[in-house]
C-alpha cells in the first residue's frame, strides 16, 4: 500500500490517492488535500460536506454518493457542484479522508 | 515501434513503464428511446459520470423525448412486447394493462433502491451542471417546440450542433 505526507505526518492511501484509514486524517490535513483539488480556501459550505462524509462513514462504512449528499447533508446539488466542482462525493471524500464512496447514483 | 506498441491505448512513461490510459473527461449520451429501459440507462450513465466529474451532455432525440416532455415525463413505461428481457410471451404482454402493470413492478423496486422517477432524475442531472438538449428534427416531426419540454432543456439544437457540442469527448448512444 503506498503511502504519502499530508500536513507533516506519513498516512496510507490506495493508488488513487484516498486514505485508506480514515483515523489517520486529521482536520489539519484538509485545506493540503483541498489544494490538491484546485480547491483554494475551505469554506463553512465546505466544512459541512466534510463532516458529513466523515459521519456517514462512521456511521454506514462507506460515504455519501452526491444524490444522498444532496439529499441529506443540507447543500443542495448546485451548490454541490459549486463547493466541489470536480464530483463532490468523490472529492469530499479526498479531503475527508475516507474512502471513495461507491454507488452508482 | 514494435507491433505490441501501437496496440495499445496506453503510454510508456519516461522509464519504458505502461502508465494509465488517459481518463475519460467528456461524454455525449444521446437518449433516442422513450421506454422505461431505454431511457433510464442513459439517465445513470449521465449521472454517474458527473460523480465522476466528467462533463456531460445529454441528448433527447426521437422518442427519447418523452423522458423530457412536460406532460409525458411522469409516465414512462416498461415494454412488454418485443423484449425477450422481460420473460414474457409476447401475447400475455400484449393484454391490455400489462405494460402498467411491469411498470409499476419495476418503479416499486426502483423507489425500494432509491432510483429517483424521470422528472426527478432530469432535474438532479441538471442540477449537477449536465446540458440537456433536444433534437431539432425530432421535435419538428412531433411537432414539439420548447415549451412542451421540461425547464431542464437548454435548447433544441440540430445534429451538426450535438457534433460541434460534443468535440473532444465520447459519445454514447442509447
Amino acid at each position: 500500500m503506498p503511502t504519502r505526507t499530508v500536513a507533516g505526518t506519513t498516512v496510507e492511501v490506495n493508488d488513487e490517492g484516498f486514505f485508506v484509514d480514515p483515523a489517520q486524517w486529521t482536520e489539519a490535513m484538509a485545506p493540503e488535500l483541498a489544494a490538491e483539488e484546485g480547491i483554494a480556501a475551505l469554506t463553512d459550505d465546505h466544512w459541512t460536506v466534510i463532516r458529513f462524509m466523515r459521519s456517514e462513514y462512521a456511521e454506514k462504512g462507506t460515504g455519501p454518493t452526491v444524490r444522498v449528499l444532496g439529499k441529506t447533508s443540507g447543500v443542495p446539488v448546485k451548490e454541490l457542484y459549486q463547493l466541489f466542482p470536480k464530483g463532490p462525493a468523490k472529492i469530499a471524500a479526498r479531503v475527508a479522508g475516507i474512502p471513495k464512496p461507491r454507488g452508482c447514483l | 515501434m514494435t507491433d505490441a506498441d501501437t496496440h495499445t491505448d496506453t503510454h510508456p512513461d519516461a522509464a519504458g513503464a505502461p502508465s494509465r490510459p488517459e481518463p475519460i473527461t467528456k461524454v455525449s449520451i444521446v437518449i433516442s428511446k422513450g421506454s422505461l429501459d431505454g431511457v433510464y440507462p442513459g439517465l445513470i450513465m449521465a449521472s454517474g459520470a458527473r460523480a465522476e466529474g466528467i462533463e456531460v451532455n445529454l441528448f433527447f432525440t426521437f422518442f427519447g423525448l418523452d423522458a423530457v416532455h412536460r406532460k409525458r415525463s411522469e409516465h414512462i413505461k416498461a415494454a412488454t412486447v418485443g423484449n425477450p428481457g422481460m420473460h414474457m410471451a409476447t401475447v400475455v404482454g400484449a393484454l391490455p394493462g400489462m405494460s402498467a402493470i411491469a411498470t409499476h413492478m419495476m418503479e416499486k423496486k426502483m423507489t425500494a433502491l432509491d432510483i429517483p422517477s424521470v422528472p426527478e432524475f432530469i432535474e438532479f442531472i441538471s442540477d449537477t451542471g449536465a446540458g440537456i438538449y433536444g433534437c431539432q428534427l425530432a421535435c419538428d416531426m412531433f411537432g414539439f417546440t420548447q415549451d412542451d419540454l421540461v425547464d431542464q432543456v437548454q435548447d433544441i439544437i440540430t445534429v451538426g450542433e450535438f457534433y460541434e457540442m460534443a468535440a473532444g469527448g465520447e459519445i454514447i448512444f442509447t
